[in-house]
């Protein structure tokens, strides 16, 4: 890829927008509006950008969070021409952020992309996104005559956005998991080395490069830098989309968008594959530092609350049911595992008093962990284990016949 | 060496557990359980055992590495 003539300057000509507001700082998703709030497009090379982005810390916002800078260094240097994707498929159905952005700011997004491209050599990019985002990312790329990526239609569901599952998409193939033995920038769309990275990262990319790694950490916390994309939703509405500092603790986060943290049961953070947290534990700060000690990861950026008045295992046996039917019946452990943990949730959220029920989820939980071509199990085995953590009353109390929120 | 478990190709045949008995256990549905999930630990005594549970396995669903 060769760099862009005319769009290309140094670093710092505008000032890094100074709100909380920033990836949406353009106001709309027209190409000026763009080029007015954030400049031109910077040229980086490959060290610089490892380096900008090591300084500022930024992580992966598609809900492992591995750390940017690393997964991009990671990326053999070695001559070879790699693929770069922009991650948007967003089957998780608690998640809207990466919609929002693509809606919102689609510049930004294809931005990342090219900077990426341009400072890795690459002569492939691709954006993969659900078909609602398509005609945005297509006006977007049309307004600044950008031919060079290709996009595609990820399918709506669950596993859509899986690594692997997104490789195999673009390749022309099923758009499910596919086992693995080598890491994806090392092999991965036909053979190549292939960047996949969230949609959000890549538009906190094209900021980083544009304003600095400092900038980038005037915002949020010195282990949770910058801003992130959130999803909330629960007994107070939604979902919504909401840009707030990293780092905010989670009861902070439902106080500012005007949420009394005392009508909140519990949370699911992380989304379907994440973790329920029980209302005391809610000042925990919503990164990745502050939610480990709770066995808890922001996921894509997920908080889904629980009122008092809703049970928290009928919600449970809900989700895990849903999940068990997204399983993509490839792996044994996931294909029988899955039905057999929801069944057993549902048994205990609805009337079965047996005793062992507990135990029983416990133990096919850890049985389907880490025991599939991709996490889907372990994270359904997440949610099920800490379902019975979070409303561990309510498990006694169901095995009593009764439940504590419909009494 | 390690060996890696390809879940979408393993059919629960049980070749594997009966050849690494020492390894390997069966879980509810006959798929095999060991340490380490998806990359089993072989020490070297067991070595030629795994070699064996490779070629024999009737998905081709395993393979060594390291």
């Amino acid at each position: 890829m060769t760099p862009d003539q005319g769009t290309t300057s140094v670093r710092g000509r505008i000032a890094g927008p100074t709100g909380v507001i920033r990836l949406f700082a353009a106001g709309t998703a027209d190409f000026g509006s763009h080029h007015a709030a954030f400049g031109p497009l910077p040229e980086m090379d490959r060290a610089s950008l490892i380096d900008e982005l090591l300084r500022s810390g930024l992580d992966g916002r598609g809900g492992a969070g591995f750390a940017a800078w690393q997964k991009l260094s990671s990326v053999p240097a070695d001559g070879r021409h790699p693929a770069i994707v922009a991650n948007g498929a967003e089957g998780e159905p608690l998640s809207k952020k990466d919609a929002a952005l693509l809606h919102n700011a689609p510049h930004l997004v294809i931005d990342g992309l090219l900077i990426a491209g341009q400072s890795l050599g690459a002569r492939e990019l691709h954006l993969y996104a659900g078909a609602e985002q398509l005609d945005p990312v297509a006006r977007a790329l049309k307004e600044r005559g950008e031919s060079r990526i290709r996009v595609h239609e990820a399918p709506g569901t669950f596993i859509s956005g899986e690594a692997t599952a997104v490789v195999s998409a673009i390749a022309g193939g099923t758009p499910i998991p596919r086992d693995r033995t080598e890491r994806l920038t090392k092999s991965g769309l036909n053979g190549r080395p292939t960047l996949l990275h969230n949609v959000e990262t890549l538009a906190h990319l094209a900021l980083i490069s544009r304003f600095g790694a400092a900038w980038f950490r005037s915002l949020g916390t010195g282990s949770a830098p910058g801003t992130r994309l959130v999803t909330l939703s629960g007994n107070a509405g939604g979902p919504r989309v909401y840009e707030i500092p990293s780092g905010m603790a989670l009861t902070d986060i439902l106080l500012s968008i005007g949420i009394d943290p005392h009508t909140v049961q519990a949370a699911l953070v992380g989304g379907y594959h994440g973790t329920w947290l029980a209302a005391e534990q809610l000042d925990a700060p919503f990164s990745k530092e502050g939610l480990a000690p709770l066995g808890a990861r922001t996921g894509a950026g997920i908080i889904m609350t629980l009122g008092s008045g809703s049970c928290g295992l009928a919600a449970t046996a809900d989700i895990l049911g849903y999940l068990a039917r997204q399983s993509a019946r490839q792996c044994g452990p996931c294909t029988n595992g899955l039905p057999a943990i929801a069944s057993l949730v549902e048994r205990l959220a609805y009337g079965d008093t047996d005793g062992k029920l507990p135990q029983e989820i416990r133990r096919l939980a850890a049985l389907v962990t880490g025991r599939g071509s991709c996490a889907h199990p372990d994270g359904t085995a997440r949610l099920a284990s800490s379902a019975l953590m979070a409303f561990g009353s309510d498990v006694e109390a169901h095995l009593r016949g009764r439940c504590e929120a419909l009494r | 060496m390690r060996m890696h478990i390809d879940w979408t190709r393993c059919d629960g045949r049980g070749l594997c557990i009966e050849l690494l008995p020492e390894l390997l256990t069966r879980d509810d549905w006959g798929y095999p359980v060991g340490r380490g999930g998806s990359e089993i630990a072989i020490p070297q005594n067991l070595e030629s055992a795994a070699h064996d549970a490779r070629a024999l396995c009737p998905t081709q669903a395993l393979s060594l590495h390291g």
